[in-house]
C-alpha cells in the first residue's frame, strides 16, 4: 500500500500516523482514554447540572445545619469539592478536570476534611486484594472444571458440577455471604464470622510477621470464598461450551492424526484456544464483582472500597461518592484495556485484522 | 457443529405464536421442565397465593417459633408467619422485574435494529453509548444514582434498572439483524418498498422470537439482582411486603447470627435464589431446545 499525499506536507508523518491508526494497541488505548473522559464529564454533569444536584443539596444542608449564609455555604461546598462553584460553568469544568489530573478529588464531608484520595488509598487495596484473589482462584478452578466437563460430557461428574455451577452462578453474588455465614458460622461453627470485623485482628501490629499475614488471610477468607463461589460456575460453564466447540475443530483432528500426545493437544491446542473468549470476559467481570462488593464487604464488615462507598451514600457524602465512583470506573476501564492487550498477545489474529 | 457464525433458527424449528408447540419439546428436556415448573411455581405462589392465604398478624407471644405444621417456615421477631410473608412478598419483586425486563428488551431491540439497519452515524452513536455503559460497573452506577433520585415508585425503579442493562442485548440484536439483512426475503421486502419499520418489525424480529424470549427472561434475572441489592442496602423506600425488605429487616435485626432466628433471613434468600435459578435454567433450556447454536450474552 502506498500512502497518498494530498497535501504538500512531508510524507513521513502520515505514514507514522497510518501505522499508528492501524495498531490495535493504539486504538484500544485511545478508546480507553475517550471512555475515561466521558465518564468524568458525565459525572461532572450529574453532580453539578442535574436538578436538585448534590452541590445544591450540600449548600442547603450546610445552611440549615450550621446556620451559614448562602455565601459561606457555597464557599464551604466549593472547598469540599475543590471547585469554585460561583465561576462560569466551563471554568468550573476546567478546574475539575485539572484537579482530577493532579489527583485532587476534594475532601470528605463525613470524615471531616480528610482528602478523598487519602480515604481511597486506605480502602481500595483491600478490595483489589480480595477481588483479585477471588477472581484468579475462580478463573483457574472454572477453567479446569470446564475442560473436565467437556471431556467427560454427559457423565455423572458433568451433571453434578453443571447443576452446582448453574445454581451458584444464577443466584445474586451478594446473597452468597448470607448462606456462607449460616453454613460456616452458625451451623458448623468453623469460623466466628459475625465477630470478625476489619481486615486483620485489631490486637496485631501491621508488619511482615507471619502472625500478621495469617491474620490478613483469615479475615480475607470469607470475601474471597464468596467471590470464588459466585464466579467459578460462570467460568466453568463458559469453558465447557468453549472447549466443546474447540474439540470439534479440524486442527484438533489434525493434531491427533499427527500423533501428538494427549497432554500437548489439551494444553497447546484445545486449552489455549478455548480459554481465549474467557479472557475478555475476565475484564468485564471485574466491574461486576467490584459492584457486588458494595454488599459483600458490608455484610462481612470488611474495610474495602465497597463498604466505604455504601457509608458515603448513607451519609450523602457527595465528594467521597464521586471519588469512589470515578476510581472504580477508571479501574474497570483500565482492566478492560489490559484484557485487550492480553487478548491481542494471545490471539495474533486480532493484531492484524480490524 | 464447528461453525461459529451466529445462525438464525430456520422457520421450521420456530413455530410463531403457538405456545403449546413451544412447550412440548421444552418439557421433554429435563432441565427445561425444572426451569418451567420452577418459574410457574413462584408465579402462582406470588400472584394466586395472596388470594388464598390470609395475611399474617403480629403476635408477640409467637416470637421466632420453630417450623411446625401451622408455621411451615416458623415465625419472625414479631411472631408473623414467615411463609405467609414469602407468599405476599413475591409479587412486587416479580412485577418490577417484569417491567424492567420489558423496558430493557424494548430499548435493546429498537436501538439494535436501528443501528444495524440504518448504519452510519446512528450505528456509531448507539454503539458508542453502549460501550460507555458497558464499562461502568452496573451495580455501582445504579446504587449511586439511586441515592440521587427518590425511588418511590416501582416503575421508576424499573426504569433505573433498565437504563444500564440494555447494551449487551442491543449488540446481539444488531449482529442478528446485520446477518438477517442480507437474506433474500429481506431483499425482496426492500424491493417491494415495504419501509424500514415494516421490514424490522414484521420481517426480521419475528425470526428472532426465541432469542428475544431468552433475553427477556435473563433481563428479569438482572432486574431482580439490581432490585434486591438496592432494597437490601436500604436505598429504596418501600414499605410493603417484599422479599428484599424481609432481607433488609432480618439483617438489621441480626437474624443470621443464631440458628433459632436464621430462618427469617434464609427464607427470602432461598426464595430469590431458587426463582433466579429457575429463570436461568428456563432460559438456557429454551436456547438448547430451539436454537442450540445461538449463544446468549447476559
Amino acid at each position: 500500500m502506498t500512502t497518498t499525499t494530498l497535501s504538500p506536507a512531508p510524507t513521513s508523518p502520515p505514514k507514522l500516523w497510518s501505522r499508528l491508526r492501524r495498531s490495535y494497541a493504539f486504538r484500544a488505548t485511545l478508546q480507553a482514554i475517550f471512555t475515561a473522559w466521558l465518564v468524568v464529564t458525565v459525572t461532572f454533569v450529574l453532580i453539578r447540572l442535574m436538578p436538585s444536584n448534590p452541590v445544591d443539596r450540600l449548600v442547603d444542608r450546610l445552611m440549615n445545619e450550621q446556620n451559614l449564609t448562602l455565601e459561606e455555604a457555597q464557599a464551604q461546598a466549593s472547598a469540599m469539592f475543590s471547585v469554585n462553584f460561583k465561576a462560569p460553568i466551563l471554568e468550573q469544568y476546567g478546574a475539575y478536570l485539572l484537579n482530577l489530573i493532579r489527583g485532587d478529588l476534594g475532601v470528605s464531608i463525613s470524615s471531616t476534611n480528610t482528602p478523598v484520595t487519602e480515604i481511597i488509598a486506605r480502602f481500595l487495596p483491600w478490595t483489589l486484594f480480595t477481588v483479585g484473589l477471588g477472581l484468579l482462584i475462580s478463573f483457574v478452578i472454572g477453567l479446569l472444571l470446564g475442560m473436565m466437563m467437556a471431556y467427560w460430557r454427559n457423565s455423572l461428574f458433568d451433571l453434578v458440577i453443571s447443576t452446582f455451577a448453574s445454581f451458584l452462578s444464577s443466584i445474586p453474588n451478594y446473597l452468597i455471604p448470607i448462606l456462607l455465614i449460616y453454613v460456616i458460622g452458625v451451623q458448623l461453627k468453623l469460623i466466628p464470622v459475625s465477630q470478625m470485623r476489619g481486615a486483620y485482628s485489631p490486637t496485631l501490629k501491621p508488619g511482615w510477621t507471619l502472625e500478621f499475614i495469617t491474620s490478613i488471610l483469615t479475615f480475607a477468607l470469607m470475601p474471597v470464598l464468596t467471590y470464588v463461589l459466585s464466579q467459578f460456575g460462570h467460568w466453568a460453564l463458559m469453558m465447557k461450551n468453549s472447549t466443546l466447540s474447540a474439540l470439534g475443530e479440524e486442527y484438533v483432528n489434525a493434531a491427533h492424526a499427527r500423533g501428538l500426545s494427549q497432554g500437548r493437544i489439551l494444553t497447546a491446542y484445545v486449552g489455549r484456544n478455548a480459554s481465549l473468549p474467557l479472557v475478555t470476559q475476565l475484564a468485564i467481570s471485574v466491574g461486576a464483582v467490584v459492584g457486588g462488593s458494595i454488599l459483600i464487604e458490608q455484610i462481612f464488615q470488611y474495610p474495602g472500597i465497597g463498604t466505604r462507598l455504601f457509608e458515603a451514600i448513607l451519609a450523602r457524602d457527595y465528594p467521597l461518592m464521586q471519588g469512589i465512583f470515578l476510581i472504580i470506573t477508571l479501574t474497570t476501564i483500565f482492566a478492560n484495556l489490559l484484557a485487550d492487550f492480553l487478548y491481542s498477545q494471545l490471539d495474533p489474529r486480532v493484531k492484524i485484522g480490524g | 457443529m464447528s461453525t461459529l457464525q451466529p445462525t438464525v433458527p430456520t422457520p421450521a424449528a420456530l413455530p410463531k405464536l403457538r405456545p403449546v408447540a413451544w412447550l412440548r419439546p421444552l418439557l421433554k428436556h429435563p432441565s427445561g421442565a425444572f426451569g418451567f415448573f420452577g418459574v410457574m411455581f413462584f408465579i402462582l405462589l406470588s400472584f394466586v397465593g395472596p388470594l388464598v392465604i390470609p395475611p399474617t398478624k403480629a403476635n408477640p407471644s409467637n416470637q421466632y417459633l420453630a417450623p411446625s405444621p401451622t408455621n411451615i417456615l416458623g415465625t419472625d421477631n414479631q411472631g408473623k408467619d414467615i411463609f405467609t410473608q414469602i407468599v405476599y412478598g413475591g409479587a412486587p419483586v416479580i412485577t418490577v422485574a417484569l417491567i424492567a425486563g420489558l423496558i430493557k428488551t424494548a430499548v435493546a431491540i429498537t436501538l439494535g435494529a436501528l443501528a444495524a439497519y440504518l448504519g452510519g452515524v446512528v450505528d456509531r452513536v448507539i454503539n458508542g453509548v453502549a460501550n460507555f455503559i458497558l464499562t461502568i460497573p452496573y451495580l455501582v452506577a445504579v446504587t449511586v444514582l439511586a441515592s440521587f433520585i427518590r425511588l418511590n415508585s416501582p416503575v421508576l425503579l424499573a426504569f433505573l434498572i433498565a437504563a444500564f442493562a440494555w447494551p449487551v442485548l442491543m449488540r446481539t440484536v444488531r449482529a442478528q439483524v446485520l446477518s438477517l439483512r442480507e437474506r433474500e426475503y429481506i431483499e425482496a421486502a426492500r424491493a417491494l418498498n415495504l419501509g424500514t419499520f415494516h421490514i424490522i418489525f414484521r420481517e426480521i424480529l419475528p425470526n428472532m422470537a426465541s432469542y428475544i424470549a431468552i433475553s427477556m427472561i435473563l433481563a428479569m434475572t438482572n432486574a431482580i439482582y439490581a432490585q434486591i441489592a438496592l432494597i437490601t442496602l436500604g436505598l429504596v423506600p418501600f414499605s410493603d411486603q417484599n422479599w428484599g425488605i424481609m432481607i433488609f429487616k432480618a439483617r438489621t435485626l441480626g437474624a443470621i447470627n443464631t440458628a433459632r432466628t436464621a430462618m427469617y433471613i434464609l427464607a427470602p434468600v432461598l426464595a430469590i435464589a431458587l426463582f433466579q435459578w429457575s429463570l436461568v435454567t428456563l432460559a438456557r433450556s429454551i436456547e438448547d431446545v430451539f436454537n442450540p447454536r445461538l449463544r446468549t450474552g447476559a
